[in-house]
């Protein structure tokens, strides 16, 4: 295995060049996650006059607290679905767009524009297409005998979030799938029809086997996606409402924080999130990766 | 050569006028849309009529983001001279006691016209503390209203001159309407936690919370499970089972306007200040205007509803000449004149007695048949310990848990008992963190 290596002259050039780098992630990561870490064992008034120190009680409250363990299972069930959905409908694109002879590249380019739409553009969006008083689906539903009413029931407005939430990063996912569908060779594909397997034999035996590297990546920075990111699908279209039925982690902390300003028990919160999402990654990178065949 | 003289002249001049220029004041507020345009008027009023203090407007998003950019502000050393904050912000303002420079002390301090007594009392309640001190300067103050369709009345064979008076109207003129086809359901209405909770309670005589809902200290708690609100409460549950009622949504009820403007709603509740807006979507028909409705067995009612809106307080961190500034442009806001134009204007409550007097003598209510209804039902009656207003720490956070418990009701997920017994018990522990915060 060959090394590259880069010889600089001067010792303090490579530093140099790291600098940029290393100073947007002490300015906008290191300090304010050491500040939420600080902040996370305090309690303080929202303008900041008074400020004791509770050690660990902001974090002992959550647990006790119906509303955070009510958005802890939220978020169980939101993130798992919006990676399901999205990964899910990526691959279905990407293979469907492989066998297409013609117009692939018209189709390609269709269904990779809902990635340049801004989330909260695309949460307005869907905003409107199902609500419940002016929106199209809604009235649509009407007609087969559904009512539907995202404002009142939680499993129409879970069914809307993951919907809105997804939307979009089906883009990602059927990106990364097209690239990785390109990479697997034509000819081990050929040899297996020539043998008599069809194609659903052919893709749950060869082609989905061969994507697992990008199918485990794209699980990984899909779950986090979907537990940071989500942020302004959510603002945009429940709020966290009905009764606080989609109202993840990550909005939580927001709205206890910005809006409650609750600045204590908002920052135990975001610790705790940080905890998870790095605890998810490292078991996915441990466990998941050892049936990755690369 | 000539171009350098140009430039040193240029310099000159800005340098000159510079040293000429007025003290600066910095106002933060929430008023978007035809209200904020109104504001950016009255101030530019005010910057003209005098060259001694420039007041500058900013437009600082909703409610809720003003004042968290505000206490954001204080934090960061960087605040400004006034910020606009809602009613329920009142608590963790009153609160910061080192952030704050009260309206009272402010006016005495430097030594401007000011005279309490000439607000109204209903609007100026909310406002003081407990020595009857006014801690922030009252500017939009609304109370919800009736506003009804007379087309569809008249259709449904109703008298259109007549608005329900009580909440049995209500249901039987919705009945009515509906029977008859005139319109789709009954009634809708905004902002159930203000409206049909708060207000509902006050209109009422009952309280919402010990020590006179709040305003008599920090230890208040929650009471708002008694039985008046139960019965409201599982009647409007019945109601929109029956559909004579449809929900708008939470915090303000953002999809309750379109009902009504679309004639889908044939009665709509909401703040007083929505007037301007129900007049201007309503063109294909026309809209009357009454009191809320009350429970006629209900003894000591209507009494006298309560406010919603906002005061402005001054944040403490500035120089004396700021705040003289700032005093000056109180004394101005609530001139007569300043108050009534932006009261007509808006349909905001006139908060002095002055403004009240100068719209009847410009022949303003007479000529705007239903603008004097806010008026009328604020002062119905001397306000007691229950329709005094409310304060409640963390209670930005107490509107959001009645949305939420209002939800459960209507998706049958608790009975209404239920639902407001966990107004109360999540309510009063988010009074108890404030307290704890905050003690």
């Amino acid at each position: 295995m060959q090394t590259k290596r880069t010889v600089f002259g001067n010792r303090l050039l490579p530093y140099a060049f790291l600098l940029p780098q290393l100073a947007v992630t002490v300015i906008f990561f290191l300090w304010p996650a050491t500040q939420a870490v600080i902040q996370s064992f305090q309690r303080e008034d929202a303008f900041g006059l008074s400020t004791t120190w509770v050690g660990l009680a902001n974090y002992a409250d959550l647990l006790h607290e119906p509303t955070y363990l009510n958005s802890l299972k939220v978020t169980a069930i939101f993130a798992p679905a919006v990676t399901l959905l999205s990964v899910g409908l990526g691959l279905v694109f990407a293979v469907s767009l492989d066998r297409l002879v013609r117009g692939s590249r018209v189709y390609a380019a269709l269904l990779v524009w809902p990635y340049a739409v801004a989330p909260a553009v695309a949460g307005i969006m869907w905003w409107f297409l199902f609500n419940p008083t002016i929106g199209l689906l809604p009235y649509l539903l009407a007609a087969v005998g559904y009512r539907w009413d995202h404002s009142l029931q939680p499993t129409d407005a879970m069914i809307l979030v993951v919907i809105a939430a997804s939307w979009k990063q089906v883009s990602y996912n059927f990106l990364f799938f097209m690239a990785g569908l390109q990479a697997i060779p034509k000819s081990m594909i050929e040899a297996a029809a020539i043998d008599g397997a069809g194609p659903v034999k052919r893709f749950f035996t060869i082609v989905f086997p061969l994507l697992s590297p990008t199918t485990f990546f794209l699980a990984v920075i899909n779950l986090v996606y979907a537990m940071f990111d989500t942020f302004p699908v959510i603002h945009a279209t429940t709020g966290g409402n009905p009764a606080q039925s989609t109202n993840i982690l990550v909005y939580k902390v927001f709205v206890d924080g910005f809006i409650g300003l609750n600045l204590g028990s908002s920052a135990a919160q975001s610790v705790v999130l940080m905890a998870i999402v790095v605890t998810l990654t490292v078991i996915q990178f441990k466990w998941v990766e050892r049936k990755v065949t690369y | 050569m000539l171009t350098r003289s140009l430039i040193a002249g240029l310099a000159l001049t800005f340098l000159s006028s510079s040293s000429f220029a007025a003290t600066e004041i910095t106002w933060w507020h929430a008023m978007g849309g035809e209200l904020g345009k109104k504001l950016d008027e009255i101030v530019a009023k005010y910057n003209a009529s005098q060259d001694e203090y420039k007041v500058t407007a900013v437009y600082k998003g909703s409610y809720p983001e003003t004042m968290t950019a505000a206490i954001a502000a204080f934090r960061a050393k960087q605040q400004p001279d006034i910020v606009q904050v809602f009613e329920v912000g009142t608590g963790t303002m009153m609160a910061a006691k080192g952030a704050i420079y009260p309206a009272y002390q402010l006016m005495k301090d430097t030594g401007a016209a000011f005279d309490p007594k000439a607000f109204l009392s209903a609007v100026v309640g909310y406002y003081t503390d407990a020595d009857g001190n006014m801690l922030s300067m009252p500017f939009n103050s609304s109370t919800p209203i009736l506003y009804y369709n007379k087309d569809v009345f008249k259709k449904a064979g109703l008298d259109p001159e007549q608005p329900p008076k009580t909440w049995e109207d209500v249901e039987s003129y919705s009945q009515k309407i509906m029977s008859s086809g005139a319109a789709k359901c009954g009634f809708t209405t905004g902002w159930i936690s203000w409206v049909q909770l708060e207000n509902f309670s006050a209109w009422h005589n009952k309280p919402i919370g010990t020590l006179q809902n709040g305003i008599g200290g920090m230890d208040a708690e929650l009471t708002v499970n008694g039985d008046l609100q139960v019965r409201h409460w599982t009647n409007l549950k019945k109601w929109q089972d029956e559909g004579l009622f449809q929900y708008g949504g939470p915090a303000g009820g953002n999809d309750a306007p379109p009902k009504f403007y679309s004639q889908e709603c044939a009665i709509y509740m909401n703040s007083s200040a929505s007037r301007a807006g129900v007049i201007a979507n309503s063109k294909d028909f026309e809209v009357g205007f009454g009191m809320l409705p009350y429970y006629s067995d209900v003894q000591g009612a209507p009494q006298n509803s309560i406010i919603g809106g906002a005061t402005l307080w001054v944040l403490k961190g500035h120089g004396e000449a700021e705040y003289k500034g700032v005093a000056d442009f109180f004394s101005f806001l609530s001139s007569p004149e300043v108050q009534a134009d932006w009261h007509q204007y808006s349909g905001y409550l006139p908060i002095t007695e002055a403004a009240y007097k100068l719209g009847q003598e410009q022949g303003f209510y007479a000529k705007n048949p239903g603008s004097d209804v806010a008026i009328k039902q604020i002062t119905l009656n001397p306000p007691t310990d229950n329709s005094k207003g409310l304060r409640f720490g963390n209670y930005v956070q107490i509107r959001d848990v009645i949305d939420e418990e209002f939800q459960n009701l209507l998706a049958g997920q608790k009975s209404p008992k239920d639902a407001l017994d966990s107004v109360v018990t999540r309510g009063n522990k988010l009074i108890a963190d404030f307290r704890a915060a905050n003690g």
